[in-house]
């Protein structure tokens, strides 16, 4: 008997549900998105509102109207310029600072390890409690600072009370507080840059600052760049030590953007007005990290292009 | 404990028998002061449950936001006596100054009914109001049902009634007709001079009777002295810099924040009577105010005052109360002065501020907290404060009366109750009530600032606030 051969019947294989997976597994990633979305068109909603909690009946769409009143503002200006100033100021001494810690740090001894450990305190200080901290110290009338100051020949050194040294006195505690996180990214980064370059360098007796400025500072610019981001981002948004030392004064000398928002919204109940001042900070604070972080890329590929 | 006993105290609890008779009819039948307090609260009680149904919300949780102060001290000493006559839980959270109305307006703001009840003061209400976060309270005090007919509203001092009161019209008179009644005043405090009499003998010098004397005074005190400085004013960039001293000053020379016409509100701060008091004011500071008067909030006035680091405050009289007593340095060495400014103002001038407590719109048990507001405010507890805790200044005209408050206060705080007495009757909020009451006295400490810092001249510095001021007030519709 032969045998007859059976066609097999085709399976066919709905493949719907797979077409529909990478979508399924992106979804969580998608509600996260949406959770960081909602918060930003809530804020861009009102920032196109009149709205003022104690004055229900004035509500109403102005559009762009909370935009244009604040470039009409020299108030405005002012918060721009103190807040970019402060940022500057304070990103780049803390990352001079940092960055001389580190190269002081980078031997691996058991010393080195201990002071870098207990470097990182101020880092664990609350900013608003460190701000009380040194608002103490620096009081007129009993405070360590300005007695050590008295001692140097300076009587009347006023501190956070007056114009002239505010920005200094919140910039040494802003200092005080984030020096050590610089410090901590770039010991790592110098930690696990490769040796070869700097063996090579050892051997052709190539002087210390040559090597400093042509192979560390090139090959550690990545981290330096990814330090001052993350700072620059905090810097900018700065409020706890600034409100809890000064509040914005004297006189409107520290009324960065975040206290300036806070007030609005706070204490004078102008929903609208704050929205729109923290939404000009969030495109402020895009454009300088676009432009910190299409320079981290461009370091990145050419170091992998070298590679 | 006898019936003779239980019928004494509550027989003075009903004033139907002296303080005096009282404490000889205790010490006859053999009570001690620690019983006879608890046979007071006790009798004060079931004095207050006689004519109304206290336990209408038995088994009702209610919460209050507190601020860290000695009226809120005292209420929580006192507190068990309203859970018991009432069944009422009551719970609460106290924060500092600092952060406390920050915390009030993030309750309100996002309608939470987390708050039954909360201390204010008025100017607050003055935003709360109108956005509708707090209840208007003539709903309760004027529906016999709810309110406990030995209330009394009508001893709560009139001027406090008043200040506590407002239509909502931007620049209407506070306590006019058509007026709600935002919250309950509670304790209130005048803005007087309080000095350390030793520090003045030292200087040869003696309580001074208006602005000028005072510069002159807190200047001869600085150079004096040696050390402490002559005058404590608040200083930082809030509307607590402009309300005490400065407010109470510049209201006495009959200046004005704004003027209202037709409706319309415009800012007064630039006229040549504003310009001479602040001219006046800047200069007191910069010679013989503290070194960082910039960042002086209530606390370092009064701290300063009671560690002998300044020489006398021109603030609440109720600070100067507090900075003679507790364990500060200075304790007992403090006396106080009623202040006019102007030399030719008959009398002084203070400007209020007045704790008081006010009900959420968005509480579940709105009952439940009046109940609890009454009892917070009522004679009896008032009294019991003012006797046994630090509740000065008590907003009820009868506890002002009671002898045994007096003695205390006139044996421990010379000149305390006379200056109270010499300036209570021109007490009351100098501010217009207006709705950007905030921003308008942020700007105006901001102002004091730049001018005591030298970075713009006085008139130049009013002009220029007067002016933004009134930008502002456009921009809101109500200039």
């Amino acid at each position: 008997m032969t045998s007859q051969p059976i066609d097999e019947p085709v399976r066919v294989v709905d493949r719907r549900p797979v077409e529909w997976l990478p979508y399924l597994l992106s979804l969580p990633a998608l509600l996260v998105c949406i959770g960081i979305l909602i918060p930003f068109v809530t804020a861009l909603y009102y920032s196109a509102l009149r709205f003022r909690l104690n004055l229900p009946a004035l509500k109403g769409f102005i559009w762009f109207g909370n935009y244009t009143n604040l470039l009409y503002d020299s108030e405005f200006w002012n918060t721009v310029s103190i807040s970019l100033r402060y940022t500057a100021i304070t990103v780049g001494v803390e990352l001079v600072f940092g960055l001389i810690i580190a190269l002081l740090l980078q031997r691996q001894t058991r010393i080195n390890n201990l002071i870098s450990v207990l470097l990182l305190l101020p880092l664990m200080t609350a900013p608003a409690i460190a701000s009380l901290m040194w608002k103490l110290m620096t009081n007129p009338n009993f405070g360590v600072l300005s007695y050590l100051v008295s001692l140097a020949g300076i009587s009347d050194f006023r501190w956070a009370s007056s114009p002239s040294t505010a920005l200094f006195t919140v910039v040494l505690v802003d200092v005080w507080v984030y020096t050590p996180f610089m410090m901590v990214l770039l010991l790592a980064g110098l930690r696990s840059l490769p040796q070869q370059p700097f063996e090579a360098a050892a051997l052709d007796g190539v002087p210390r600052l040559f090597v400093f400025f042509r192979i560390t500072l090139p090959m550690l610019s990545p981290y330096i760049i990814t330090a001052s981001l993350f700072r620059l981002l905090d810097a900018i948004q700065q409020f706890d030590i600034i409100y809890a030392m000064t509040q914005g004064g004297p006189g409107n000398t520290l009324l960065v953007f975040q206290v300036r928002a806070y007030l609005e919204f706070y204490q004078y109940t102008n929903v609208g007005k704050s929205a729109a001042l923290l939404v000009v900070l969030w495109l402020i604070t895009y454009i300088l990290s676009h432009f910190f972080i299409k320079n981290w890329l461009r370091l990145r590929e050419r170091s992998h292009a070298s590679a | 404990m006898t019936d003779r006993i239980k019928d004494l105290f509550d027989a003075y609890a009903a004033g139907r028998v002296s303080r005096r008779d009282l404490m000889r009819g205790a010490a006859r039948l053999g009570v001690t002061a620690a019983t006879a307090n608890l046979l007071l609260g006790s009798s004060f009680v079931e004095a207050m449950a006689a004519d109304y149904d206290w336990q209408a919300q038995k088994g009702t949780a209610i919460k209050l936001l507190l601020n860290k102060h000695p009226y809120a001290d005292a209420m929580i000493a006192d507190l068990d006596n309203f859970k018991k006559m009432t069944g009422i839980e009551v719970s609460y959270d106290v924060f500092p100054e600092d952060v406390y109305f920050d915390k009030v307006t993030a309750a309100l703001s996002s309608k939470s009914d987390q708050y039954d009840a909360f201390m204010t003061g008025a100017y607050m209400t003055w935003t709360y109001g109108p956005a509708g976060w707090v209840v208007d309270l003539n709903e309760y005090i004027k529906d016999p049902k709810k309110t406990n007919p030995n209330f009394a509203w009508d001893d709560v001092m009139p001027g406090l009634r008043a200040s506590t009161a407002w239509n909502g019209v931007p620049g209407g008179e506070l306590g006019s007709a058509d007026a709600k009644q935002w919250c309950i005043p509670w304790g209130y405090e005048q803005n007087n001079l309080t000095y350390n009499r030793k520090m003045f003998e030292k200087a040869k010098v003696s309580a001074p009777k208006n602005l000028g004397e005072l510069k002159e005074t807190a200047a001869k005190l600085t150079k004096d002295l040696g050390g402490p400085y002559g005058i404590g004013v608040r200083g930082s960039r809030s509307w607590a810099t402009i309300h005490p001293g400065f407010l109470s000053g510049y209201a006495n020379f009959g200046e004005k924040d704004f003027t209202v016409n037709g409706g319309k509100l415009k800012a007064a701060m630039n006229t040549t009577g504003s310009k001479a008091f602040h001219q006046q004011w800047v200069d007191m500071i910069r010679e013989s105010g503290p070194k960082n008067w910039s960042t002086y909030t209530w606390y370092q006035v009064g701290t300063d005052l009671g560690a002998g680091a300044s020489a006398m405050i021109y603030d609440a009289d109720i600070l100067g109360y507090f900075e003679n007593g507790g364990d500060n340095k200075e304790k007992g060495n403090l006396g106080y002065a009623a202040f006019a400014a102007n030399p030719a103002a008959k009398a002084p001038t203070p400007n209020v501020w007045i704790w008081s407590l006010a009900m959420s719109s968005f509480s579940k048990k709105k009952d439940a907290a009046w109940k609890f507001m009454q009892w917070a405010t009522s004679v009896e507890h008032d009294m019991f404060g003012a006797r046994k805790m630090d509740f000065v200044n008590p907003v009820r005209a009868s506890v002002w009366k009671d002898g045994e408050f007096r003695d205390r206060i006139a044996k421990s705080y010379p000149g305390y109750l006379d200056q109270y007495e010499a300036s209570a009757p021109g007490a009351k909020i100098y501010f217009t009530a207006q709705p950007l009451f905030f921003d308008v006295t942020t700007q105006w400490a901001e102002t004091l600032q730049k001018m005591v810092a030298k970075e713009v001249q006085v008139s130049e510095g009013l002009d220029q606030l007067a002016a933004s001021i009134d930008k502002h007030l456009r921009e809101a519709g109500l200039g």
